[in-house]
C-alpha cells in the first residue's frame, strides 16, 4: 500500500497554485490536508500525476474568522484549529456537533474544512453543514474567483460545481444566529466512522430545516412545519432513494433518517 | 515468591520506548518483495507476462510458478492431517495453472523498495479464463455447485460424524424435540503486525530467517527440508510480534517459502512486509459454519439428546485440515451433560481465503450454539434460564468427566476438575441476576429495553505434542530461560521468569528470558490452543528443578551437608536457617565448570578445585554430570486441561437506532492456579473485546462472485475504545490435576462465550431469537421491523 | 528526489527523498526510527501516529515531502533525557496497558497530547480523546486506565 509517483508542487501564493492548475489540468490534484486523497492513494486507487501542495502557502490564515456575522474558513485551516477556535460554541454551535463527529483527532489535526467540503463525500459532515447552514464556497483559478452557494456547489458523490483549474480558497458559513436552534445527530457503528445517516437541523420561527446525508450520493434538505415527528420526516423522505451497502439496508436508513431526523429537529426547537 | 502475584511485565520497557523490535525493524537495506495477487475468486491462468515489470528500474527479480524447482514447485504442506480429509488439497507457493480465491498468490517481485515492488506488481498483465465460483458456504455444499478443484466430485474436504450413547432412542422417548439453524459468520484474527518475513543467507550458506509467526521451530524445520540444509544451518527468530490470535499460526505460507528463496537466488537479504491489503486476502480467516441442531428435553428441561448437523467453510484450501470443525464438535456439549450427543460435519471448499484458527478456534461457534439451545430450551419449557442451565451442569464429584467424544488430538475428552455449578451461582449472583427482571421492568416503563444474556464454555487448553525450555545460570549468578515458543504479546516473558525465580530463588530482575528464537531452543511446537502457560510453563519447571538438582548437589559437596537441608534464596544455596553458609548460583556455575578460563575468581576457584579432585584420584565431572548449571528439558502433556468460564451481559437495545450498548459484562473465569493474575486479566479483558468484535462488528463479507467486499479497516469494524465496555472479572481457580504448576491455559478463553452471552442478551431484550453472529444494527433492524 | 530537513526528536536530518515516500516510511527506514508502527496505511488503526510540530498525525497519511522544515516527534523522543520514562510509559507499565505492544506508540503519542487534561474527564470521555486508535490485545482497559492514572500524578 505504497501510494504511486506524482510530481510534486509547493507554491506558496493563491495565484501560484491558480497557475500550477492551469498549466497542468485534469492531471494536477490540489493536496490540503489530504486525509481522503492519500489513503487511495495508498490503495493506488488514485494516481495523480501532480500534486499540488497548498500548505506551503504563506501568510494563510490559521483559525477561523468572524466578520458582519460570517465565519471564513481559508483553505488551511484544520478541522482541530476550528474544534478549538474559542468563539465555537457560541457563533458555531452546529460546527462543534458535528466535528465531534468527524473522524478522530489524530486525522482533524491534519485534515482542513475547507477540503472535507470540496472532497465533498455524501456521508461526511461538514459538507451537509455548509447545506444546512446556507454558506458559499469561493472557488478560484487563472479565470478569477467565483462565489458558489452550497445548494449549488454538491453535484454527487464526490462531484462539485468545480470547474477544471478551479480550487476552493474559502468556505463561509453563516454565524449562528441568537433566533435559531441547531441540532446535529448521526448514527455511526463506531465513533467517529462516515455516517450510516446523520442529520442536521436548523430551526428557525416554526419551521425546522433538515439536511441528511450518508443516506445517498448527496445531503439532502428538507424544510418541515414544527413541532416534527418522525413520521413527519418519513414522509418527507418518501422518494428519496436511500443508499443500500454492506453496512445499512436501504430500509435501515430510512428509519434511521426519519428518527434521528425528529430528533435533531426536536432538539433544535428545544 | 513470585508465583501467583501481580508481577509487572519483563518485556514492557522496550515495548513503550519504541525499542521493541518486530520482524519489519530487521535488515533495513534488504530488498524488498511484492506480489501479484488473483484478482479472480476462480479462473484458469492463459497467460502471465512479466515484461513490464522487469523494465522497471530497481527491479531485481519477477517470479511465477515456472520459476519453482524441486520442492519449491511442490503443493505447500497439509500442516494437521486427519484421516477423514478426502480432499488433502493445499496451495502452491505461485499459482500454478488456476487460482481459486481473490488474493492467491500468481507472482513475485523483489525490487530496491516496496514502492518500486508494487510498480512492478502492477506492471504484471494477467490474462484470465474466469471460471465458476462457489464463493457462499451453503451453496457450495450443494451436489450441482461450482467446484473448487475441478478434479473432484464435490467441494467436500472432509467429514465426520461420531455418536456418543443413542440418539436417536433418546430423541424418539423425548418431552420435547426442537430443530434450529444457527449462524456464525467468517471473521478473522487480524492482528495490527501483519505478517512479516526477513531472509539472509550468510558467507558459510547458513540461512537466518526473522518471521513474524507463531510456529517458529516448525518454520525453521520446514525450510531446512526444502534448502536440504542441517537444522543448525537453518536459524528461525519469531522476535516481538504485533499480535498473532492464530493467523500466525500456519506454516507455511507462500510467502515464507519464497522470501528465502529469493534470498537465496538474489544472494541479497530479502524483506516482505504484509500491508493490511493483502492481510485481508492472503492470511487465513475463520468462523464460518452453519448448524442445524435437534435438541430433545424432559419435562423438567433436562437434555436427553442433542445432534447437530454443520457446515464449515474451509475456504480454497485445507492447510490446517479439520481441525476447526473437529474442536466444535468436541467441545459443543460445553460443561453440560450430554448423555445422547451426535454430530456430523462436512468441511466445504469455497472460492475464498483459507481458514484456520482463529482465537476460540471452533469454540466460539461452539459455545454460541449449545447457549442459544439452552435459552431457546429455556424459552419453550417455560423455564428461567439459569435454572435450565443448572439442571444439565455436569457436578463437581463427577471429574475425571469423559465427554464420550474425540478430542482435537484424537484422544478422548476427558475434563479434569472444575466446579461449573459454582461458577454460575458466582455469576448470578455478581451480575444480580435475580434482581434483573425488576430492573428490566422498571427499564421498561421509562420506554428503555434491556435484556440480560449469559452463557458457559469449557476449554480444552494446553494440548501436546510437547514444548522444551532451556535454563542456564551464568556465573554472574543471572539465569537464562529459552522457550521454542514465540510470543505475540501474551507475557510469556514474565510468567516464564516467576517460574523460574521462585525455584532458584533468584531475583527476577536476574532472570533473562528469550522466547521464539532457535538459536536458543531449536525444539518446539508453537505458541496456539491455549497451551504457553501449561505446555511450555511446566517445562520450564521441570528445567528449572534440575537445575536446582544439579546446583544443589554441588553445594551439598562444598557445604558438607544433605541437599535436602539447603535452600535457594536471594541467589544464593544455603544451609536452611544458617544465611551466612550461602554460595551465590554464579559461583556454583563457575564450579560447575571446571576450567573455564574465565574471567573472575570463582574461575580461579573452579580451576583449584579441577586439582583437587584430580589429586583425589576423582574427575572433576564425574559420570551422571554435565558441565555448568543448565538444563533443556521438555514437557509432554498426556492430555489437554479444561478451563472453563461464565459470562453475563447486559445489555440495552436503542430501539430507535436499533443499536446495541453494553451495559455490564460480567465474566467468572477459571483456568486452574494462576501464575500471574495482572496477566491472565489481561488476556480475559482482550478476548471479550475481540468476542465483543465477533457479535456486533466484524464480519468479513463477500458477494457470489468471491469478492471481498470489506478488505479495509474502514468496512472491516474492529471495535476502538469507544465500542467496548470495561468486563469486570471474577477468578476461580481450580488446580489441574494434571499436571504440577496446577495450570490451564488462558489465552482464548475471553472470546470464546461472548457472542453467545450478547445474543442471549439481545434475544432476551426483544424477544426475538438472534441465532446469527454477528449482528449489525441494519440486520437487527430487519428483525425488529419485520 | 526532493532534499529536505526534518528535525526528529531534536535532531536535525537532511534527506532526499521521492514525493510519494510517506512520513512513516522515512521514519522508519530511512531514519532508523522503529518505534513508529504501521497497522493499515489508511489512517484507520493509528500505530503510526506521531507528532508534527506537536499536533498529532498519521504518519502514513503525511509525504515526507510536507514534513520538511518541520519538527517531529516520535516514541524514541517520548521518555525524558535522562532515560526515565514519561509518566505515560510508566503508567502503561503499570497498569498492563500494553501487550504485543503495536499499537503501543501511537497510543502513547496520541495520549501524549491530551493526558493532562484526563484528571477531569470520565472513563467515557478519555475513550472519545483516545479515538482513532486501535488495540487488538488489551480489550482498551489498561489503556484507559493507564490514561487517567498519568493524568491523576500529573
Amino acid at each position: 500500500m505504497k501510494p504511486p509517483p506524482f510530481a510534486y508542487h509547493r507554491p506558496s501564493t493563491r495565484a501560484a497554485v491558480d497557475q500550477l492548475l492551469a498549466e497542468l489540468g485534469e492531471e494536477a490534484k490540489v493536496l490540503a490536508g489530504g486525509q481522503s486523497l492519500i489513503p487511495i492513494m495508498n490503495m493506488r486507487l488514485a494516481a495523480p500525476a501532480h500534486l499540488i501542495d497548498i500548505n506551503t502557502l504563506e501568510d494563510e490564515p490559521t483559525e477561523p474568522a468572524l466578520e458582519d456575522g460570517v465565519i471564513r474558513f481559508g483553505p488551511l485551516v484544520r478541522q482541530a484549529a476550528a474544534e478549538r477556535w474559542l468563539e465555537l460554541a457560541a457563533r458555531a454551535p452546529a460546527l462543534k456537533e458535528a466535528l465531534a463527529y468527524t473522524a478522530h483527532p489524530a486525522i482533524r489535526s491534519r485534515g482542513t474544512v475547507v477540503g472535507s467540503i470540496a472532497h465533498a463525500d455524501p456521508a461526511a459532515e461538514l459538507p451537509a453543514l455548509l447545506l444546512a447552514l446556507g454558506g458559499e464556497v469561493r472557488a478560484r483559478g487563472a479565470d478569477g474567483s467565483r462565489t458558489i452557494a452550497a445548494e449549488d456547489f454538491f453535484l454527487g458523490a464526490l462531484e462539485t460545481a468545480l470547474k477544471p483549474g478551479e480550487w476552493v480558497e474559502e468556505v463561509s458559513l453563516p454565524a449562528a444566529r441568537p433566533d435559531s436552534g441547531y441540532a446535529v445527530e448521526e448514527f455511526a457503528q463506531r465513533h467517529g466512522d462516515y455516517a450510516l445517516c446523520g442529520v442536521i437541523a436548523v430551526a428557525r420561527e416554526d419551521r425546522v430545516t433538515l439536511v441528511h446525508f450518508g443516506i445517498g450520493p448527496l445531503a439532502v434538505r428538507t424544510t418541515l412545519p414544527a413541532p416534527v415527528t418522525v413520521d413527519d420526516v418519513r414522509e418527507a423522505l418518501a422518494d428519496v432513494d436511500m443508499t443500500d451497502d454492506l453496512h445499512a439496508s436501504s430500509a435501515y436508513r430510512r428509519h434511521l433518517a426519519a428518527v434521528l431526523g425528529a430528533r435533531a429537529a426536536s432538539r433544535a426547537l428545544a | 515468591m513470585t508465583f501467583g502475584e501481580r508481577v509487572e511485565r519483563r518485556e514492557d520497557r522496550r515495548l513503550l520506548t519504541g525499542d521493541g523490535r518486530y520482524t519489519d525493524d530487521f535488515a533495513p537495506h534488504s530488498a524488498h518483495a511484492a506480489f501479484l495477487r488473483s484478482e479472480y475468486a476462480h479462473a484458469r491462468i492463459v497467460d502471465v507476462d512479466v515484461s513490464g515489470a522487469l523494465d522497471i528500474d530497481g527491479v531485481h527479480a519477477v517470479y511465477t510458478y515456472e520459476d519453482l524447482e524441486g520442492r519449491f514447485a511442490d503443493p505447500l504442506p497439509l500442516i494437521i492431517p486427519h484421516e477423514a480429509i478426502v480432499a488433502p488439497r493445499t496451495q502452491y507457493a505461485l499459482a500454478r495453472e488456476e487460482v481459486r480465491y481473490v488474493g492467491e498468490t500468481i507472482a513475485m517481485v523483489v525490487a530496491r523498495d516496496r514502492y518500486v515492488a508494487e510498480d512492478a506488481a502492477e506492471a504484471i498483465r494477467v490474462e484470465y479464463e474466469p471460471l465458476p465460483v462457489a464463493a457462499d458456504l451453503e451453496g457450495a455444499a450443494e451436489p450441482d455447485a461450482p467446484r473448487v478443484h475441478g478434479d473432484r466430485p464435490d467441494n467436500v474436504i472432509g467429514a465426520v460424524s461420531q455418536e456418543h450413547g443413542d440418539v436417536d432412542a433418546a430423541l424418539a422417548g423425548a418431552d420435547h424435540v426442537f430443530d434450529w439453524r444457527f449462524v456464525i459468520e467468517r471473521s478473522a484474527s487480524m492482528p495490527l503486525e501483519g505478517r512479516a518475513i526477513v531472509a539472509r543467507f550468510d558467507e558459510e550458506g547458513g540461512l537466518l530467517v526473522y518471521d513474524s509467526t507463531q510456529a517458529p521451530t516448525g518454520v525453521r524445520a520446514g525450510l531446512s527440508l526444502l534448502f536440504g540444509l542441517s537444522l543448525e544451518q537453518v536459524q528461525v527468530v519469531a522476535p516481538d510480534v504485533g499480535g498473532g490470535f492464530g493467523v500466525k499460526v500456519i506454516q507455511f505460507y507462500p510467502e515464507e517459502v519464497l522470501v528465502p528463496l529469493a534470498a537465496h537466488r538474489l544472494a541479497m537479504p530479502v524483506k516482505w512486509t504484509e500491508d493490511r491489503r493483502e492481510h485481508f486476502i492472503g492470511s487465513t480467516h475463520e468462523r464460518r459454519q452453519i448448524h442445524d441442531v435437534t435438541v430433545g428435553l424432559d419435562e423438567d428441561g433436562r437434555i436427553v439428546a442433542l445432534e447437530t448437523s454443520f457446515l464449515h467453510d474451509g475456504g480454497a484450501y485445507c492447510p490446517y485440515g479439520l481441525i476447526i470443525p473437529v474442536i466444535t464438535a468436541a467441545q459443543l456439549p460445553g460443561p453440560y451433560k450430554l448423555e445422547n450427543y451426535r454430530f456430523d460435519f462436512r468441511a466445504i471448499f469455497t472460492n475464498t481465503v483459507p481458514t484456520s484458527p482463529y482465537r476460540g478456534a471452533g469454540r466460539p461457534h461452539a459455545a454460541f450454539v449449545m447457549e442459544r439451545v439452552m435459552d431457546r430450551a429455556a424459552a419453550e419449557l417455560g423455564l428461567d434460564r439459569a435454572e435450565i442451565r443448572r439442571r444439565n451442569l455436569i457436578q463437581p464429584d463427577e471429574f475425571p468427566y469423559d465427554v464420550g467424544v474425540s478430542f482435537q488430538d484424537g484422544g478422548p475428552t476427558v475434563y479434569d476438575s472444575g466446579d461449573y455449578p459454582g461458577g454460575l451461582e458466582l455469576l448470578m449472583r455478581e451480575v444480580g441476576y435475580d434482581g434483573f427482571a425488576a430492573q428490566k421492568e422498571a427499564a421498561r416503563a421509562e420506554g428503555r429495553t434491556l435484556g440480560l444474556g449469559i452463557a458457559c464454555y469449557v476449554e480444552g487448553t494446553g494440548i501436546g505434542p510437547y514444548e522444551g525450555a532451556a535454563v542456564d545460570v551464568l556465573v554472574d549468578g543471572s539465569v537464562t530461560v529459552a522457550s521454542g515458543m514465540s510470543s505475540q504479546g501474551q507475557g510469556h516473558e514474565t510468567i516464564f521468569a516467576q517460574i523460574a525465580a521462585d525455584d532458584l530463588g533468584v531475583p527476577l530482575e536476574r532472570i533473562r528470558v528469550t522466547t521464539g528464537d532457535t538459536r536458543r531452543l531449536g525444539w518446539g511446537v508453537g505458541t496456539f490452543a491455549s497451551r504457553t502457560a501449561v505446555v511450555a510453563g511446566n517445562a520450564v519447571k521441570k528445567a528449572t528443578r534440575e537445575v536446582r538438582r544439579q546446583a544443589a548437589e554441588l553445594a551439598a559437596r562444598m557445604l558438607e551437608a544433605d541437599p535436602e537441608d539447603l535452600e535457594f534464596a536471594e541467589g544464593t544455596v544455603r544451609v536452611k536457617g544458617s544465611p551466612a553458609s550461602g554460595i551465590p548460583l554464579g559461583q556454583l556455575a563457575a564450579m560447575a565448570n571446571p576450567l573455564r578460563y574465565a574471567f573472575g575468581e570463582e574461575s580461579a576457584v573452579a580451576a583449584l578445585l579441577t586439582r583437587k579432585a584430580y589429586a583425589s584420584q576423582d574427575v572433576p565431572l564425574p559420570d551422571g554430570t554435565t558441565p555448568g548449571l543448565n538444563a533443556v528439558e521438555y514437557y509432554s502433556p498426556k492430555s489437554g486441561v479444561f478451563g472453563y468460564g461464565m459470562h453475563a451481559a447486559v445489555v440495552e437495545v436503542d430501539r430507535d437506532r436499533c443499536d446495541v450498548r453494553i451495559l455490564r459484562y460480567v465474566v467468572v473465569h477459571d483456568c486452574g492456579t494462576i501464575i500471574n493474575p495482572t496477566i491472565v486479566d489481561g488476556q480475559v479483558y482482550g478476548g471479550v473485546a475481540q468476542g465483543i468484535g465477533g457479535a456486533l462488528y466484524e464480519r468479513i463479507a463477500y458477494d457470489e462472485d468471491g469478492q471481498l467486499l470489506n478488505a479495509s479497516f474502514m468496512d472491516f469494524l474492529m471495535p476502538y475504545a469507544t465500542e467496548v465496555p470495561e468486563p469486570e472479572l471474577h477468578h476461580t481457580e481450580t488446580p489441574s490435576p494434571n499436571n504440577e504448576l496446577g495450570v490451564k491455559g488462558v489465552g482464548e478463553a475471553g472470546t470464546i462465550p461472548v457472542a453467545a452471552a450478547i445474543a442471549n442478551a439481545i434475544s432476551d431484550a426483544l424477544g426475538t431469537p438472534i441465532d446469527r453472529m454477528p449482528i449489525s444494527p441494519s440486520q437487527l433492524h430487519e428483525l425488529m421491523h419485520s | 528526489m526532493i532534499a529536505i530537513a526534518l528535525t526528529v526528536n531534536g535532531d536535525r536530518h537532511d534527506i532526499e527523498v521521492e514525493p510519494r515516500r510517506l512520513l512513516s516510511d522515512v521514519l522508519r527506514h530511512d531514519l532508523g526510527l522503529t518505534g513508529t508502527h504501521v497497522g493499515c496505511e489508511h489512517g484507520v488503526c493509528g500505530c503510526c501516529t506521531v507528532l508534527l510540530d506537536d499536533e498529532p498525525v498519521r504518519a502514513c497519511l503525511v509525504f515526507a515531502v510536507q514534513a520538511d522544515g518541520r519538527a517531529v516527534k516520535t516514541i524514541e523522543g517520548l521518555a525524558n533525557a535522562d532515560g526515565t520514562l514519561h509518566p505515560l510509559q510508566e503508567a502503561f507499565h503499570r497498569h498492563h496497558g500494553l501487550q504485543c505492544g503495536f499499537c503501543t506508540p501511537g497510543f502513547l503519542m496520541l495520549a501524549s497530547t491530551v493526558y493532562k487534561q484526563a484528571a477531569s474527564m470520565s472513563d467515557e470521555e478519555i475513550r472519545v480523546a483516545l479515538g482513532g486508535q486501535l488495540c487488538r490485545c488489551t480489550g482498551y482497559v489498561g489503556i484507559v486506565r493507564a490514561v487517567r492514572a498519568a493524568a491523576e500524578e500529573a
